[in-house]
């Protein structure tokens, strides 16, 4: 990970809004989340549906297979939507 | 080459010229030649470029500013009502400092549904950071085009440029334009290589969030910044097309026999080019007339009309729209530009051409008449409405 620049005024800033992936650790989200995708691995077919659909890149491919980054992802669900094989189940988060 | 070429065909071989990679193309009358002779050029191959067919103008500049973004020199063309539907994404090109190209036919914006020349369109879009251009000749928009990519892809100033040409008084007339070689072009126009754009090898994120205590005031005030650069860069970049391709245009705004004028009227895109045959026609009469031509509204040329209305004894502006409420858009900033100045001779505004109503020789003579009335009586009306069918109520 890169460090934050050190800006101070205008001049030091790129000429666009840029930040350095990846900006968003340290910045978990997945405090927003309903409901937690779990991926039942026994059913999974490695097809990376759901990797290439998280519109937040939640989901890392770890040795050839998904692993979500609960501290990312928000809970949309698209990732169990687009999986062909139906096997990842949106579980309703609640509080321990 | 000299072709005989509609204003819609000539800004079609300005992004054939300046070697376009990726075109999003929308169509939308009177623009729509535009994007079909861009189709042409790229499945015949003359013209090796990403083509891409959206499902609307929101659609084609959300694939202008990808493209851009990953460092591709984009254009694409719109009009009217296809400008007023982009208007959240020219917002988004400007401050993501994407240096995109696009072709603007100004039509009037409905109801009733109209189709002819009017300013409206992209009036409405002032406050979107980009750059704005207007042309009085096709061989002008061939030329615009090829400054406009020049201009905004220089590393300080990255803003989008829109290049407007009025509906079919240029795009579906045919002129005599001269066609520069593709090396021509070259030679004065390198390639797009900007440091900062997406890339796998060093990933970076765009346009996220900054809060009120981080730096998006600093980022709108870079806008600003970039605006005075390129107001610069674009009258030295003027001059350098000048020497390159021997056309001389005039810089932020273009002087026709204003030096001794007495009336001087400002106006943009075509009506400017009628306006020099009344200004001759006047002259010949014995009247010191002058007009001064708008060529770049943003960023918008204080300093040079300053300089350029110090001696006028009266100023006319002609807007071919008009703010509801208020007055033509052009006026109202060509006024405030004088306010500080040294000079601030009278100033009168008409409200001409609205919905494409012809705007004749004849009918600028008239207007200059109207200066010499202000001059001798006083100014009346501060605005008027020409060529209404009726006299205008209310306050004068």
């Amino acid at each position: 990970m890169v460090d934050r620049p050190d800006y101070r005024t205008w001049r030091d800033v790129p000429p666009m809004p840029v930040c350095w992936y990846p900006s968003a650790l340290g910045n978990p989200t997945g405090g927003w989340r309903t409901y937690r995708p779990v991926i039942h691995m026994d059913k999974c077919i490695h097809c990376a549906q759901c990797w290439q659909g998280c519109p937040d890149a939640a989901i890392h491919w770890v040795d050839d297979s998904p692993e979500v980054d609960y501290e990312q992802c928000k809970g949309c669900g698209i990732c169990a939507h687009e999986c062909p094989v139906d096997t990842i189940e949106m579980v309703l988060e609640v509080k321990e | 080459m000299r072709k005989v070429i509609t204003g819609n065909y000539t800004a079609s071989y300005a992004a054939k010229l300046c070697r376009a990679e990726v075109v999003a193309a929308y169509p939308i009358t009177p623009q729509t030649s535009i994007v079909e002779k861009l189709a042409e050029f790229v499945s015949s191959g003359e013209m090796k470029s990403q083509y891409i067919k959206v499902e609307s103008e929101h659609s084609a500049m959300a694939a202008c500013i990808s493209a851009a973004q990953v460092g591709a020199r984009t254009f694409t063309a719109t009009s009217s009502h296809g400008l007023v539907l982009m208007h959240e994404m020219l917002h988004w090109a400007a401050g993501a400092r994407l240096p995109i190209v696009m072709a603007n036919v100004n039509r009037a914006i409905a109801p009733p549904w109209s189709v002819w020349a009017d300013h409206t369109d992209s009036m409405s879009q002032r406050d979107t950071g980009w750059m704005q251009f207007y042309c009085e000749s096709n061989q002008e928009v061939l030329d615009t085009i090829i400054m406009a990519y020049r201009v905004c892809e220089q590393p300080d100033v990255l803003l989008p440029a829109m290049v407007n040409m009025d509906a079919f008084i240029l795009s579906h007339t045919s002129e005599v334009v001269n066609v520069p070689d593709i090396k021509e072009v070259d030679a004065f126009l390198p390639p797009f290589s900007p440091e900062w754009r997406l890339d796998i090898e060093h990933p970076k994120s765009f346009g996220s969030l900054a809060g009120p205590a981080s730096f998006y005031m600093e980022w709108r005030y870079k806008i600003q910044h970039a605006m005075d650069v390129a107001a610069k860069r674009f009258k030295e970049e003027s001059r350098a097309f000048e020497r390159h391709f021997g056309r001389p245009w005039g810089g932020l705004i273009d002087c026709y026999r204003t030096a001794d004028a007495d009336a001087v009227m400002v106006a943009m895109g075509t009506m400017a080019s009628t306006a020099k045959q009344a200004v001759d026609d006047m002259r010949d009469k014995g009247h010191r007339v002058g007009l001064v031509r708008i060529r770049a509204f943003r960023p918008f040329p204080t300093a040079d009309l300053r300089e350029a209305l110090k001696g006028a004894k009266v100023v006319g502006v002609m807007d071919r729209s008009h703010t509801f409420g208020h007055e033509g858009p052009v006026f109202t900033e060509v006024k405030a530009s004088l306010y500080n100045g040294a000079a601030r001779p009278p100033m009168a505004g008409f409200t001409v051409g609205i919905g494409g109503r012809d705007v004749l020789d004849t009918t600028i003579a008239g207007l200059y008449g109207r200066l010499y009335d202000a001059l001798d009586r006083g100014l009346g009306r501060e605005v008027s409405w020409i060529d209404l069918k009726g006299d205008e109520e209310g306050v004068a």
